[in-house]
């Protein structure tokens, strides 16, 4: 039997767990914490491991989220086990071997899972999505101690709404280090604003101060997933690639043809983007007439 | 507040990585190394809280001598001591590399308050030594924390969720993993980095342990490498990138 904790069955990367642990054959039990349970990581572990404990699991896995990356890996410090975090493949055997994602998925790692249960996360969108059965709904165990339970949300505070966010965002452009200063975005914004999207940025963006970090694209900030992402004076460094490869199109905007930025792009335009993005801005208002 | 920060020493792989003859490493023969970036914010978080509240700072690594030049850079914008677990620089697991770390912070004269790291490292992402070494010192863990407050002695942190932040009131002494976005990092100026050059660095060798998520070989991912048509040169290029959104469908 294979446990998968999953955050809420209509999660579509709880989903992707859920159909990656039935890849490994056997059957697969989908669990849940109850609703009105606020989220304890450590006692949400404790919680795993005796239900694990219970039934013999051979496996748990969970999404390669926050989330399930954090649980399980409490799962595994209390077991002294091994955990393999964001994994793309499995194959069974003595011992199991994964394939795993390095560098926000820049670079795949072969490695071998020396322990049981075999515990591991899946990697988002390693595998397609497949609906869970019959999820069980659990709550805290009552054996959790106080160091389990000490750490837990106290206070959900909503976003200030408005304005389309990065993640949901249909079109984002962004810039990079070629915009040059914090007041050479404006030109960004406005075509972010004609056509309905967000602005993005890379890490050198923030680094100099000239975004707030919340909206930097890459492997330590935002993975978004637009119909298209203008990219503008972005070199495409590893980092800034691992945020933006789920966009369906991208379009780079270089003044350098040699920009490993252009390997990842489906459209390219040479040239220097605060002469290109303001020519974009009125083509469009001409466009519209 | 005693402050300890843990850091990874990584290379700055650019735009491109290639491995090693043997798949084993990236080659980093022509890259400069830095330290994870989600570890940096934690280093200038440690740096803030001690000049805030009093007390004094320590950053640790586990890896090759060479990683002496990320604990020197660390201590150039601040941070007062280094503790140096040093390996031959072969790949260490996780649970090898928390047992590391547990066992310099049980040699230490004084209790930390507080343990800092980046939520996972930049290079390996395994997610998982900071709550491995907190459980095993027996220390509540919060993880991906992008606010540190101090609130009554106990530590008020706050997560970036989907759709807001939750809050999180933790007791110390604890484990906080930070996330990028919860400062912005000094640069090191001249003076701090003369100063760095005399904080002490205290170096050992720890007891190494088979692994038990040893890594076989790296893969390089099938890039879809991309021929991008060519849409223009400069500004000409405009006509034909709004007949590309048009077609996309993203034209409003």
């Amino acid at each position: 039997m294979i446990l998968v904790f999953v955050e809420t069955d209509a999660d579509e990367l709880s989903q992707q767990a859920f159909a990656f642990a039935g890849g490994l054959g056997g059957d697969v039990q989908a669990l849940a914490f109850d609703p009105a349970e606020a989220y304890a990581p450590a006692a949400w572990a404790q919680t795993l491991v005796e239900i694990a404990q219970q039934r013999s699991a051979s496996a748990v896995i969970a999404s390669g989220t926050d989330r399930g990356n954090e649980v399980l890996a409490h799962v595994a410090a209390k077991l002294d086990q091994p955990m393999a975090a964001n994994c793309t493949a499995v194959t069974p055997g003595d011992p199991v071997s994964v394939l795993r994602t390095r560098w926000g998925g820049s670079l795949l790692e072969e490695a071998q899972v020396h322990g049981s249960p075999l515990l591991l996360t899946v990697a988002p969108h390693a595998v397609t999505a497949q609906a869970l059965g019959a999820l069980e709904v659990v709550t805290v165990t009552e054996s959790a101690s106080e160091l389990d339970r000490v750490v837990r949300v106290v206070e959900q505070v909503p976003a200030a709404t408005g304005g389309v966010s990065l993640t949901d965002a249909d079109v984002v452009v962004s810039g990079g280090r070629g915009v040059g200063s914090a007041e050479g975005f404006s030109v960004i914004e406005e075509l972010a604003a004609l056509l309905g999207g967000a602005v993005g940025c890379s890490r050198a963006v923030t680094s100099a101060g000239w975004r707030p970090h919340s909206d930097q694209v890459g492997q330590t900030g935002s993975k978004i997933s637009p119909e298209i992402y203008i990219a503008c004076g972005i070199s495409g460094a590893t980092q800034h690639m691992a945020g933006c490869k789920g966009a369906k199109k991208l379009l780079a905007i270089n003044p350098d043809a040699e920009a490993s930025i252009f390997a990842s792009a489906d459209y390219a335009v040479i040239g220097d983007l605060h002469e290109v993005v303001p020519a974009i801005s009125a083509e469009i208002r001409k466009a519209r007439g | 507040m005693n402050v300890l920060v843990c850091v990874k020493r990584v290379p700055l792989t650019g735009g491109k990585i290639t491995l090693t003859e043997d798949a084993r490493a990236i080659q980093t023969r022509h890259l400069g190394f830095t330290v994870s970036p989600h570890e940096e914010c934690g280093v200038e978080e440690a740096i803030r809280l001690v000049e805030a509240h009093g007390g004094s700072s320590a950053v640790l690594t586990l890896g090759p001598p060479e990683a002496e030049e990320q604990l020197r850079d660390m201590m150039a914008i601040g941070i007062d001591r280094a503790i140096h677990l040093v390996t031959d620089g072969s790949e260490t697991d996780p649970q090898a590399t928390a047992a590391s770390i547990v066992a310099a912070v049980r040699a230490q004269e004084e209790p930390f308050d507080l343990i800092l790291f980046g939520t996972e490292s930049a290079d390996a992402g395994n997610y998982q030594v900071a709550i491995r070494v907190a459980a095993a010192l027996g220390l509540p863990c919060v993880n991906g924390i992008k606010g540190i407050s101090m609130n009554d002695g106990a530590l008020r942190c706050e997560q970036a969720v989907a759709g807001g932040r939750d809050v999180y009131d933790v007791p110390m002494p604890a484990v906080v993993t930070v996330k990028e976005g919860i400062n912005l990092p000094r640069y090191p100026s001249v003076p701090g980095r003369m100063r760095a050059k005399r904080k002490p660095v205290a170096a050992s060798q720890p007891a190494r342990s088979t692994a038990r998520l040893p890594m076989i070989r790296l893969v390089l991912p099938e890039s879809a490498s991309k021929q991008a048509e060519l849409l223009g040169h400069g500004a000409d290029a405009a006509p034909r990138v709004v007949e590309i959104l048009t077609e996309i469908g993203v034209m409003p």
